[in-house]
């Protein structure tokens, strides 16, 4: 059944949306990926809350004119447009008041997300609202969903992915460096607009899947996930699409197999694991990789400061620092150094009198620019270049002052 | 070896004992991700003197002095106040943080700004009373600031908020006063009142320790120099430490030999 | 007589809405000057998984459990959220954002696996609450305060919420000062000696105490509104922060009471028979009044450069 699922063997409507499912986590990863990059990643909660009052002023409005309200691109008309003044709340508060951006994003959604709970109510006692099944727009639902409904979920997902294709350069630019982004010519404004803009037409349409409160993971966790595995804006776009329509191939395709595992959460879930994963695992970002790296660092830093203290005769007032040298065989429990600690320290101290020397002359600054206190001295210069420091410094036995 | 370099690394120290000084750092290293900022580095700091941390930028100065108050968490390191451990030694510290470190939007006036210094006193609960108040009034007093008391610290210029952060930790009644950059970004007449009041601090036996970027200013300022950068490079009276030889080992390539010729070198 | 009308069905939504608001307002002043409004948000979210593992671990629907549940779920996810910045280094809108989205998802998925259809536990109560149905059936008038048979039928939810806005009160009055100087100016506290990082959890968790104390009444994200629009609002009015919480004290009043009475009686007034939901019109005033409050709030601009 869930070879099934994943082959899309599960019937027509199945196949579409998890078609327009993947097609959506694509285009959401892609751009959720910008929003990460320009730090605004919870500005897709404020769209997602807000489109709430859209869908209910929209199934009034259509029942008003006589139709039966539940027209689904009607409804995600209505849920754009007040995402879309939504957004407008938020940047209207950030700048023409001295609230920062959190409480705006909070704001927004709450209050917009409780007047679509008023609306509900009210639909809710309209004659025409007995079956109306806004409530799916909360957490989505993909059960018993229309031929058509499908249609626009899987054209709506291949649209965004997309637009998203095509404005993949500009938005990279400005999220990797909006000053440069500006200074060569791009409208630094109007591609914020347009991240925003993708971010929302994300949302609208995997309105129907996810569901609103869901719908900010699919924007969220895949970029967040791609980050530990590369550097570069457009790898970490690419990756972070590749996640996002891989959980929601699987999200989509794994609750159409039964019916108590509602679409949405099952691609968030998804999601998750891929991150959960790459936290851990991730080659260089990776806690694993982090862990091991800061305890080697942390022994290399005891290890030399040990050293200098030894080579100057100076007492050693951290325990970590004796119990390293005492393992390796540098130094007595008293802090004393052994014989073949003082050579070790002798060595350490010469090399910290290169160094000084080395930063202290113009001529090295670019190697000098590497001192962080560990650098073995050999990775950076010649032994050409060390032997003639070493006649500066004037051997063991010339003046040192 | 060994003998010579240890004579030439300022064996003058290690006389000293952690209860000598009011403050003394030892072997503290901080990083930040895998690059220390602060290597191995060793401070001592004198019983009323007036010290100036100086380097360039990015060698560690704010870092070290965070450091050692645990602000940040070092890597190794320890840390002596008073000859006793920092926690114990607490309320004979006070600190001026760098003015851009807090959010000066935030909805309080000049005053209670200052009545922040005297938190220790007062407790969790205990009421501010006529005499807390004229004590922080005789603070801003100090500072010149005592007409700005009932002012929101949003409308404060950039000197006048550091003036009030030095208020604050005159309130504190410390024996040990510490500053992270107190002159950067300040107008002349500001510069002026803070170093008239930090001379008095050392006047009335206090010490004082400044995290310091104008090299101008040291030799007429301060009379003990800290010099770093990621290491320490000197540290002595301004006539031992503050040299031009000195100089060009902290900041190497980035200070022309031209400007230092130009500063007040009291040895050279 | 109207007086009985009133104290048997709106006194009490009435109370617990006021209550609530008041409870959620005072950490929520804390909560937007520290620049964690959104931790409102993550909090509010993750009561739902709290509430579900609690009612899978005790088989009951019961209000302690419940409570003691979300509350653990809010510290879950206040360290999940930490650990991700910290170990990740994710910048915190973005590991908020994952948490609390995975916990909710977890949270609806685990109640959708286990029938739960035969105990009033579903979504939808839980994202907008029920604040109308806490009615004090036993009431007959204003003498049933007095009345200790009476008494002993008012909604649990009065007194939990009652205890819950006292022990915040207590928190927000003993604390202060370290709350104010931390929120200020961390690293001055830390070296005065005070534990900052105890200090902003210990907000995290009064918050979520509030949090889940008001959501039985309003629903997780209604509380959103009232932890952000009237200290939000109340920061437009004033530039003293003792100033601040009194306004969104009153604010917080105003909202509860407002959308309480438009909820109730306002469809009345455009001739509707039915009510909407009271939640959501509390939550709709408190955003009325933040943005009256945005275009005329004497402090509504920043005074000097804009933090960043």
């Amino acid at each position: 059944m869930i070879r099934d699922a994943l082959l899309l063997q599960l019937g027509y409507n199945a196949t579409l949306v998890t078609i327009g499912a993947t097609f959506l986590g694509v285009a959401a990863g892609v751009t959720g990926t910008f929003l990460f990059l320009r730090k605004r990643a919870l500005v897709s909660d404020a769209i997602s809350h807000a489109t709430l009052p859209g869908v209910g002023l929209a199934f009034m409005l259509m029942v008003a004119l006589g139709g039966d309200g539940r027209s689904l691109p009607g409804l995600l008309l209505g849920s754009a447009i007040s995402a879309g003044i939504g957004l407008l709340c938020v940047s209207w508060l950030t700048r023409r008041t001295r609230l920062a951006e959190d409480a705006a994003i909070g704001a927004v959604l709450s209050v917009f997300f409780g007047f679509g709970i008023v609306l509900l109510t009210i639909i809710q006692t309209m004659s025409a609202g007995r079956a109306a099944g806004l409530e799916g727009f909360l957490l989505g639902s993909t059960a018993g969903m229309l031929r058509n409904d499908a249609l626009v979920i899987a054209v709506g997902g291949a649209l965004t992915l997309a637009l998203v294709v095509l404005l993949r350069r500009p938005m990279g630019l400005v999220a990797f460096d909006a000053e440069f982004a500006a200074a060569s010519g791009v409208n630094v404004q109007r591609i914020d607009l347009a991240i925003m803009g993708l971010a929302m037409a994300v949302t609208v349409v995997g309105l129907k899947i996810v569901g609103l409160i869901l719908i900010v993971a699919m924007l969220i966790i895949p970029p967040v996930t791609a980050r530990f595995w590369t550097d570069r804006t457009d790898h970490m776009a690419l990756i972070s699409g590749l996640c996002g329509g891989l959980s929601a191939w699987v999200g989509a395709a794994l609750s159409a197999t039964a019916p108590a595992l509602p679409t949405g959460p099952v691609i968030v879930l998804a999601s998750f694991a891929l991150f959960a994963v790459s936290l851990f695992f991730a080659p260089n970002r990776g806690v694993m990789a982090a862990v091991l790296r800061q305890l080697r660092f942390q022994r290399r830093v005891h290890m030399r400061q040990g050293l200098l203290a030894l080579a100057q005769s100076q007492p050693i007032y951290e325990r970590f620092t004796l119990k390293l040298l005492r393992r390796a065989g540098l130094a007595h429990a008293d802090g004393v150094a052994t014989t073949a600690g003082r050579a070790r320290a002798a060595k350490a101290l010469r090399d910290e009198k290169r160094w000084e020397l080395v930063r202290a002359d113009q001529a090295f600054e670019s190697a000098a620019a590497l001192y962080d206190g560990l650098r073995e001295i050999e990775t950076v210069l010649t032994q050409d270049q060390i032997a003639e420091i070493d006649q500066r410094i004037g051997g063991p036995k010339g003046a040192l002052v | 070896m060994t003998i010579e370099l240890i004579t030439e690394q300022g064996a003058s120290q290690i006389d000293l004992k952690p209860e000598d000084c009011p403050l003394m750092v030892r072997g503290m290293t901080v990083s930040y991700g895998q690059k220390p900022v602060v290597f191995s580095v060793d401070l001592t700091v004198h019983q009323e003197s007036m010290t100036a941390i100086i380097g360039p930028n990015g060698a560690g100065k704010s870092t070290l002095l965070k450091a050692a108050l645990g602000i940040v968490k070092p890597l190794a390191g320890r840390t002596f106040v008073y000859g006793n451990s920092l926690a114990k030694q607490r309320h004979r510290i006070a600190y001026v943080p760098q003015r851009a470190s807090v959010d000066w939007d935030f909805p309080t006036r000049v005053i209670d700004v200052v009545l922040m210094g005297l938190y220790r006193e007062l407790g969790l609960l205990g009421r501010v009373r006529k005499s807390h108040e004229a004590k922080a009034i005789a603070c801003l007093e100090r500072v010149g600031m005592v007409d700005f008391a009932d002012r929101q610290i949003g409308q404060l210029s950039g000197g006048q908020q550091q003036r009030v952060f030095l208020a604050r930790a005159l309130a504190q009644g410390a024996d040990l006063y510490l500053l992270d950059e107190p002159f950067a970004g300040v107008d002349a007449a500001t510069e002026k009142a803070i170093i008239n009041v930090l001379k008095g601090l050392k006047a009335e036996g206090k010490t004082v320790v400044a995290v310091h970027h104008d090299l101008t200013t040291v030799a007429e300022y301060f009379d003990r120099v800290f010099m770093i950068n990621t290491r320490k490079i000197a540290e002595g009276s301004v006539e031992e430490a503050f040299t031009s030889e000195n100089l060009s080992k902290a900041y190497g390539g980035r200070l022309a030999t031209g400007q230092i010729d130009q500063l007040d070198l009291a040895a050279v | 007589m109207i007086g009985e009308e009133f104290v048997a069905l709106s006194l009490t939504p009435l109370l617990i809405g006021v209550f609530s608001a008041i409870a959620c307002a005072l950490p929520g002043n804390f909560l937007v000057l520290r620049k964690q409004a959104l931790i409102g948000d993550a909090i509010s979210h993750v009561v739902l998984p709290g509430i579900v593992v609690a009612f899978l671990l005790t088989g009951v629907v019961a209000a302690w459990p419940m409570m003691i549940g979300a509350a653990a779920a809010s510290v879950v996810a206040v360290v999940l959220i930490e650990a991700v910045r910290r170990l990740g280094r994710i910048e915190p809108g973005a590991a908020m954002g994952l948490v609390f989205t995975t916990m909710f998802a977890a949270g609806v998925l685990v109640l959708e696996q286990t029938d739960t259809s035969s105990v009033h536990l579903d979504v939808e109560h839980a994202l907008y609450g029920n604040l109308e149905s806490l009615i004090w059936l036993d009431a007959m008038g204003w003498h049933s305060l007095f009345d200790p048979a009476a008494l002993s039928g008012l909604p649990s939810e009065l007194p939990r919420i009652a205890i819950t806005l006292i022990c915040v009160s207590l928190f927000t009055w003993v604390f202060w000062r370290p709350l104010k100087l931390s929120t200020f100016d961390e690293g001055f506290a830390q070296t005065m000696g005070l534990p900052t990082g105890l200090i902003g959890l210990a907000l995290v968790i009064v918050a979520a105490v509030a949090a889940v104390a008001a959501f039985d009444a309003v629903g997780s994200i209604i509380v959103i509104a009232m932890f952000i629009c009237p200290p939000a609002a109340a920061r437009l009015m004033t530039n003293q922060l003792e100033r601040q919480i009194a306004w969104s004290v009153l604010f917080a009043i105003v909202s509860a009471v407002l959308g309480y009475v438009l909820a109730g009686y306002g469809p009345l007034w455009l001739g509707s028979q039915n009510a909407v939901s009271a939640a959501g019109m509390i939550a709709t005033v408190s955003g009325v009044i933040l943005a009256l409050t945005a275009i005329f709030g004497p402090c509504r601009t920043r005074l000097g450069a804009p933090s960043t």
